[in-house]
């Protein structure tokens, strides 16, 4: 047997990342630690509290509305995206000049920056000069998402939905690109329906993009700030403010820091949590096929 | 049960072929009878696997017809063709049990419950998969799996014919063996039509009793292993089947004063049979190709006046015989050493037996017609 012959050298070569790492992550994070468990007046004056910012944050109602509806939200969008994006993909054209296109009309939406999306549907829905607005109230129907909560839930929904679902396609539309034509011909000679080759060959073989595409729409969507911000800055009322935007709130408009930073971290392990139990739940799965 | 019937089959991938090249199958016409085994033996790209699809129904042909006892089925949708098909790499449906994959065909005809449980039990008997058909398929090992994907063809009553396409390539090689039995015990036990696609020829010789030779989008030649190693009738069949494969030499056909015709090569005249002489004389040609297996290239051990003079090149040692190369006017040909015979060195004497040694004109084998024989033979005896 050769013995491996040692060579400490090597971290040297990883030292660069983690300086990366330690500035980018690390330390942010840490500031935000730091802020959590200090109440803070200015440079020099400070007092440690322990846990009470966590304690407050957590018995607050406001955080729990926010925290409600952005989990109706992302849960919403998921069930809406997923299908949807699937169903996109199942009917891209596969070749040719045709396909090329439909890509490049698919990833549009992709390519336009967050609080553009929101200025587009903003503009979009208003009565007055927006076409969808103007429809709306063409065909009669009271549409204002300014003062209806229900209409302003809509819209952004609607928004995340036109704005994300062609990732949630470009996915499956790879994932199903990549299963070899053997299948389908095995199912034709099994005679197996429409319906049976989606079930027992595509879904099964998009399952690890369709892991992927959950877990980025979910940890983005539970983030969103930008698009509910432009449209109606959180209202009517507060039936679109979700998590994000009540931290900013808390952290800016009333510069509130340690809770800010105690709310942050909440926040942070939810995200952490939720997407952790999703993975080892659908793995675990995995394995016992 | 079915017989396969090609008629002047031809398929090209392009839409408007113009040359022969633009073909992935050339016109061809070709059956299968009803219950053989039968493998499709060729080199990659030749067109097996087009062929293959095109009796499945998985690729529509560009011209011809495909019969199926007689009855044309090119508008059948493979669904509908009543042949099941195993393809190079396993198909099996993952999240399905072995059961439920097996089960699958039957259940998609709607084939009422307890019947398709007795026959998927009765099928993964035969097969070996009884202890397996509560496991997911897609655990299953390489060789399981292909075994899953022949059984779903197995199930099925209405299965007239069972085309492979290479399916042993991603198998071990101790189990491919088990696993070509058990195909081959199949054939024996349903009499069903089997259509063997593989660019391996002992896999060819051991599972079927008839193999079609495909070169460049035609067959060239459909017989036994044995007629295709004795007799192979394409020059291609020679060189592909055996190992090695044929010598071939080109030669020049010389008539002399007596209008016999003589068969030279460099410096010497090599003798073939005497009808095959009178065939090329009729034909008319100027060259021939003359091909000897070196199965059948006699080494003398010593010097023989009837024998040509060679130089020996090298030879291998492949355990239980020997190859000999030797360089007969300039060229390089090889000759197979039974274990026993002492390895020649240096200026050696070899012969070739005239019964085996072939004549080829355009690539394809000269046959000794039985008119050209007998016209010969009168010929003999008016000179006599």
């Amino acid at each position: 047997m050769q013995t491996k012959v040692e060579n400490n050298k090597a971290w040297f070569l990883v030292l660069p990342v983690f300086i990366i790492v330690a500035f980018s992550a690390i330390i942010p994070l840490m500031t935000v630690v730091n802020y959590s468990v200090q109440d803070i007046f200015d440079q020099n004056t400070s007092y440690f509290v322990g846990v009470e910012w966590f304690k407050q944050v957590m018995l607050d109602s406001r955080l729990h509305d926010a925290l409600i509806r952005q989990f109706i939200f992302s849960f919403t969008i998921l069930l809406i995206e997923i299908p949807l994006g699937i169903g996109v993909a199942l009917m891209m054209p596969t070749k040719g000049r045709s396909a090329s296109l439909c890509l490049i009309l698919v990833a549009l939406p992709l390519l336009i920056p967050w609080n553009v999306v929101g200025t587009i549907w903003q503009i979009f829905g208003r009565e007055d000069i927006g076409l969808f607005g103007a429809f709306m109230s063409f065909i009669g129907v009271d549409y204002n998402y300014a003062s209806n909560p229900i209409d302003a839930w809509s819209t952004v929904v609607l928004m995340d939905v036109w704005h994300w679902t062609p990732l949630v396609a470009l996915l499956c539309y790879s994932g199903l690109r990549a299963i070899p034509e053997m299948y389908y011909q095995a199912a034709r000679i099994d005679r197996a329906s429409r319906w049976a080759v989606f079930r027992y060959i595509q879904l099964p073989k998009l399952t690890s993009v369709l892991i992927i595409g959950v877990l980025l729409r979910f940890m983005d969507s539970f983030m969103i700030y930008t698009e509910p911000f432009v449209l109606t800055g959180g209202g009517p009322g507060s039936s679109t403010t979700f998590l994000s935007q009540a931290l900013v709130q808390q952290a800016i408009g009333q510069f509130d820091l340690g809770p800010a930073a105690a709310f942050s971290l909440v926040y942070f392990l939810i995200i952490l949590l939720v997407c952790w139990v999703f993975y080892t739940t659908i793995m675990n799965n995995q394995k016992d096929k | 049960m079915a017989e396969i019937t090609l008629n002047a089959l031809a398929h090209s991938y392009s839409e408007n072929p113009s040359k022969a090249e633009d073909y992935a199958i050339r016109e061809m016409s070709h059956v299968w009878e009803q219950g053989g085994a039968f493998a499709l033996l060729g080199p990659s790209g030749c067109g097996k696997s087009t062929l293959l699809n095109i009796i499945s129904g998985l690729l529509k042909p560009s011209d011809g017809e495909v019969l199926f006892d007689g009855k044309r089925v090119n508008e059948l949708k493979p669904e509908e063709r009543n042949i099941a098909q195993v393809f190079q790499f396993p198909v099996v449906y993952d999240t399905m049990t072995v059961f439920d994959n097996l089960a699958f065909p039957l259940r998609n005809i709607g084939v009422p419950a307890h019947k398709v449980t007795s026959k998927v039990h009765e099928i993964a008997e035969i097969l070996e998969l009884s202890d397996q058909l509560k496991r997911k398929a897609k655990g299953l090992s390489a060789d399981q799996k292909q075994k899953v994907s022949m059984g779903r063809g197995l199930v099925r009553d209405d299965v007239s014919a069972i085309l492979f396409d290479e399916p042993l390539t991603v198998i071990d090689p101790q189990l491919k063996w088990k696993l070509r039995r058990k195909l081959k015990q199949i054939h024996e036990q349903f009499n069903i039509t089997m259509v063997y696609v593989t660019h391996d020829q002992l896999e060819a010789s051991t599972f079927a009793d008839k193999i079609a030779v495909m070169y460049n989008g035609q067959i060239v030649q459909f017989g036994s292993p044995r007629e295709l190693f004795e007799n192979p009738a394409h020059t291609f069949v020679g060189y592909f089947i055996g190992s090695p494969g044929m010598n071939f030499f080109e030669a020049v056909v010389q008539i002399d004063a007596q209008d016999n015709a003589n068969i030279i090569f460099g410096e010497h005249e090599i003798s073939i049979q005497e009808t095959m002489l009178e065939q090329i004389k009729k034909m008319g040609c100027e060259k021939v190709t003359l091909g000897i297996r070196p199965e059948f290239v006699h080494v003398w051990d010593g010097k023989n006046d009837d024998a040509y003079q060679v130089e020996v090149d090298y030879v291998e040692d492949l355990g239980t015989y020997k190859i000999l190369s030797f360089i007969f006017n300039g060229q390089t040909m090889k000759a197979r050493l039974s274990e026993d015979q002492k390895v020649p060195s240096g200026q050696i004497f070899v012969s070739f037996p005239e019964q085996w040694t072939k004549v080829y004109v355009n690539e394809y084998l000269v046959e000794p017609s039985t008119t050209a024989s007998t016209s010969a033979h009168k010929e003999v005896e008016h000179a006599n």
